[in-house]
């Protein structure tokens, strides 16, 4: 018990620290925020009506008043639910255009990380276990398909498949001129995958390797170790020894080390939506930056932060179930 | 996995290494992978140096736009507006790497101050150093760059600063597994023997401690690269790079703003990309073979090299039976 309470004690202070960072990141740049960016509007051309000074000044946070007014006005607005209204989608909330965005996000990216999670452990266990073997020299060409930024990739892909050789869509996240409308329907699930299989194949592609390698290094410490010696020496099946022996220990340290990845994921799918113009956060996220939205920019980095948080708990708590010596220290 | 195989009459095919001076045993063995990948880094290095002083200049602009490789002396073609693209790879180059560099020198620096430093301490500074850090690890690091990168204006976001904000996203992970270490160095006997005999904190810290934390902290370095690297071109490609100087990013920026993938001017965006990834899979090999080291076991032992161990064909089939059980 006192396990899942540290776990979730520091998700508290870690989505604290999500939310005060979005609070103070405006106030260290010099001058009034809202001013910089009323200004900052001006220059781009954009038309800055009374409404727009009230929609920056409430996702900052109330724009007058000492620092902590500021600060109990954001977290107050932040507890309703109130992220401000988005200039680019005006007068929508920001709250209604995130969520949009999000499911596109979360099945894109969801996806994808499991698909090659499971993947790259796989073909990782097989290259720790034959080590020499031709599956353990293909790991240096996955490395350097990670050494490989998000994007080009993506912008190879589209190349060869949608250009040269057309079987995929250039852009988008459904078939839009067929009138299929968001839904449960099979036709628009049907859609949504044709659409999203060269976004999912480019992160899949790029975030593989990682799993792939650590999964390796880690089944050939684990082979070494003697409760492997005595299985062996009972007789165990190889495939037993391989994958109830090795397998599940030297997998560990791969989920433990789910935050880093994920971080990289979301990372790299921000800047792959926007090659496919795919409608999830990423895309959004450019809109905004593109548009000095900063309510919507605000909203956005927060909503990204928090899911990363969430997924990171899930994983935590799994751990936990998992190795059971994390719980009892 | 003890051998069978009675490896005592081939001492002295195995021993060379033993003879090896002090100094060259520190530097990490030749393997084909660490020298491939010392070759084409160094060849992109050196290139990123002199290159700019030999190409023209990248924003010079000509009628001849969307010129495919090999037109009137452009090399690798011309971009929209009839710039050299080649000229622009190389200063793109050396724009990308030192970011890469300064980004890699920043996030070591600041790993090992919350990773060694913290470890070393203990007690409560240990503990606010810890959740720091991880804390720093889980909020996702491109996007807050991007919060950042937004907010200062675009004059002066100058090369340094995008170096600083990548910095500061990236190096909680390396201070993890630095703390890590340090935890279980701290409590080694040479340790306490050299605090018990009266030598200074620093001391005890650079001299007994650092050493052995080079080769985690050499391979942490080369990834911060990579990861400085990467990011940075992916902020470039947002729009929201260094503003005034050439990045391998802020070409693909450009080529992406001009329909360079629907004009099908693929010599626009694939060398610059190209030139990362071969970067990225240098370093990545030289990464390994530090690796390598820090674990013997990682190493593998492959067909071709326990031919050069000088084996009969009956004791190579004997060990691989025994290597794959």
């Amino acid at each position: 018990m006192r396990f899942y309470l540290q776990k979730v004690g520091f998700y508290v202070v870690a989505i604290w620290a999500a939310i005060t960072i979005n609070f103070v990141i405006p106030r260290l740049m010099p001058g009034n925020p809202v001013d910089v960016i009323i200004s900052k509007m001006g220059a781009a051309g954009q038309t800055v009506t009374p409404q727009t000074r009230h929609a920056i000044e409430v996702a900052l946070g109330g724009g007058s008043g000492p620092w902590w007014q500021q600060y109990g006005a954001y977290l107050a607005n932040l507890a309703h639910g109130d992220l401000g209204v988005s200039l680019v989608a005006y007068p929508e909330k920001v709250s209604t255009v995130i969520g949009q965005a999000l499911p596109w996000t979360i099945a894109l990216v969801g996806l994808a990380t499991v698909i090659s999670f499971i993947i790259g452990i796989g073909l990782g266990t097989f290259a720790g276990w034959k080590r020499g073997s031709w599956l353990d020299n293909l790991i240096p060409v996955t490395t350097m398909f990670q050494a490989v930024p998000y994007f080009w990739l993506a912008l190879i892909l589209l190349l060869l498949l949608s250009r040269v050789v057309q079987w995929f869509p250039f852009a988008g996240g459904y078939d839009v001129n067929s009138g299929l409308m968001p839904g449960f329907s099979l036709q628009f699930v049907g859609s949504a995958l044709y659409y999203g299989f060269l976004p999912a194949l480019t992160i899949v592609l790029s975030s593989i390797g990682g799993w792939m390698l650590g999964m390796r290094n880690m089944m050939v410490s684990t082979l070494s170790e003697d409760y492997i010696v005595t299985a062996e020496a009972k007789g165990l099946k190889p495939s037993r020894v391989r994958m109830t022996y090795a397998a599940r220990n030297a997998v560990l340290p791969s989920l433990s080390g789910f935050a880093i990845s994920l971080g990289f994921v979301v990372a790299g799918s921000i800047v792959t939506e926007q090659v496919f113009s795919y409608p999830g956060i990423g895309q959004l996220l450019f809109s905004a930056v593109s548009n000095n939205d900063y309510a919507l920019m605000q909203g956005v980095f927060l909503v990204i932060s928090l899911s990363v948080l969430a997924a990171n708990l899930v994983v935590d708590v799994l751990y936990g179930l998992i190795d059971p010596r994390t719980r009892a220290r | 996995m003890a051998s069978t195989v009675a490896l005592d009459d081939l001492e002295p095919a195995v021993a060379p290494s033993a003879k090896r001076s002090s100094l060259a045993a520190l530097l990490p063995t030749m393997s084909p992978k660490l020298i491939v990948g010392l070759v084409i880094g160094a060849v992109i290095v050196l290139w990123a140096i002199v290159g700019p002083l030999v190409v023209g200049d990248p924003d010079a602009i000509s009628t001849l736009a969307f010129a495919h490789p090999g037109t009137r002396g452009h090399l690798l073609g011309t971009t929209q507006t009839g710039q050299d693209v080649w000229s622009q790879i190389a200063w793109g180059t050396r724009g990308s790497l030192i970011i890469g560099f300064s980004v890699g020198v920043m996030a070591t620096v600041l790993s090992a101050l919350f990773g060694v430093l913290g470890a070393y301490i203990g007690g409560a500074v240990d503990e606010g150093f810890a959740l720091f850090t991880n804390v720093v690890l889980v909020i996702p690091g491109l996007p807050l760059v991007i919060v950042i990168g937004n907010y200062v204006p675009q004059n002066s976001r100058g090369l340094f600063l995008v170096a600083v904000v990548l910095a500061i996203t990236s190096w909680a992970g390396s201070a993890r597994v630095l703390r890590a270490v340090t935890l279980s160095l701290r409590n080694r006997d040479y340790v306490s023997a050299s605090r018990v005999s009266g030598e200074r904190t620093w001391r005890i810290l650079v001299v007994e401690i650092l050493p052995n934390l080079i080769p985690v902290m050499a391979s942490q370095f080369v990834f911060a690269i990579i990861f400085a690297i990467l990011g940075e071109a992916g902020l470039s490609f947002l729009g929201l790079g260094a503003s005034g100087t050439f990045t391998l990013g802020t070409i693909l920026f450009q080529a992406n703003q001009a329909l360079a993938l629907t004009q099908g001017a693929w010599w626009w965006f694939i060398p610059p990309g190209l030139v990362i990834a071969l970067f990225g899979c240098a370093l990545s090999l030289i990464n390994f073979s530090i690796d390598e080291i820090i674990n013997p076991k990682l190493r593998n032992s492959t067909r071709s090299q326990r031919k050069k161990w000088g084996l009969s064909p009956a004791q190579i089939k004997q060990l691989e039976a025994e290597n794959l059980k």
